[in-house]
């Protein structure tokens, strides 16, 4: 049961690598990546790693893989083959120095990257990695469930967590700050009408307003304060 | 299954990942191949911790994945902004830091 289970989830991986290098649509490619990571969390179950193939669902295959699906749809982006890749066929501006010898140059690189990762990982013939892994007995604090992951991380691996927290907080400022409005919205007439509470409040303060290049006292003159003079510098 | 089998699989998918990476040139499919091979890493992370018995190798996979959805953000932001400001979404046409 276990090794059939262990197939099926096995090839459904590799078919969604597969699908995600080479299909054409970029969308079609984020779809294969959500069947990829379903079926690898599939072989973290088999793992005995609960808790992760539970993450890897939730967060990984909904949360991260619906942003990529917003940012193809809005993107779009031509689509590519990597047969004609391969080829060099279908391409407007070759860039110098770069042509399809550099791609079935990558390609060669992959393969040799398999070989070698096979060699190091199997070919060495390491007892241990033959075998099933350690005796494993289910239970509500054992290997693998939450209750075993979140005293780990809260004790043995704080420092870790906290640093991961930390990232976390740093790339979410950097994806506002990278996906802001630096144009502007077209002139409007409600620009002008002015709060009290704008008077109030300094400028280059990071208000939505200030992102869609609403500013507060004065739009557009470029002078003044800091966070006007860099939205209005960005002006495309 | 012995752990073998899980370290052939990761092995397949990290070197597909790399694969990806090296012959693309759509941005977003660039960094769609760069999750396939942080979870090649990831599955062996798993195999390893399992055969271990402790839970190392799984607290390390979580931090893998937090380390993705980090790049993710910054990512796709800066895909984002390059949308923006009209720039090709092409890394082959990218090359202004070539010098």
């Amino acid at each position: 049961m276990s090794a059939v289970l262990f197939f099926i989830a096995a090839i459904g991986v590799i078919a969604g690598a597969v699908g995600v290098v080479v299909m054409r649509n970029p969308f079609f490619s984020v779809l294969a990546l959500v069947c990829h990571l379903i079926f690898l969390a599939v072989l973290f179950l088999l793992l005995r790693a609960e808790f992760v193939a539970a993450v890897q669902v939730v967060v990984y295959a909904g949360a991260v893989m619906v942003l990529y699906v917003f940012v193809v749809a809005y993107v779009g982006g031509e689509g590519e083959s990597i047969g004609e890749r391969l080829h060099g066929v279908g391409n407007r501006s070759r860039p110098p120095g770069g042509g399809s010898a550099l791609r079935v140059g990558g390609a060669a690189v992959g393969g040799a990257l398999l070989v070698e990762l096979m060699i190091a990982l199997l070919g060495t013939g390491l007892e241990a990695t033959g075998g099933d892994g350690a005796p494993y007995s289910p239970g509500p604090r054992t290997y693998g469930t939450p209750a075993f992951i979140g005293k780990l991380l809260l004790t043995r691996f704080l420092l870790a967590f906290e640093l991961a927290s930390f990232l976390l907080l740093i790339a979410a400022v950097g994806g506002v700050v990278l996906a802001r409005r630096r144009g502007g919205l077209e002139e409007d007439d409600d620009r002008a009408a002015l709060t009290p509470l704008d008077l109030l409040r300094p400028r280059g303060t990071g208000t939505t307003a200030e992102g869609v290049g609403r500013m507060t006292l004065g739009a557009g003159d470029g002078g003044g304060g800091g966070g006007g003079g860099v939205a209005s510098g960005y002006r495309s | 299954m012995s752990i073998d089998w899980y370290l052939a699989v990761s092995a397949i998918v990290f070197s597909l990942g790399a694969l990806g990476v090296m012959t693309r040139r759509n941005p977003l499919v660039v960094l769609l191949c760069l999750e396939l091979m942080l979870n090649g890493a990831n599955l062996a992370l798993i195999a390893f911790s399992r055969m271990w018995g402790n839970g190392d190798g799984q607290i390390l996979a979580i931090v893998v994945m937090t380390v993705a959805a980090c790049e993710v953000c910054i990512g796709l932001g800066m895909i984002v902004a390059l949308y923006r400001r009209r720039l090709p979404i092409d890394v082959d046409e990218l090359r202004e830091l070539q010098g």
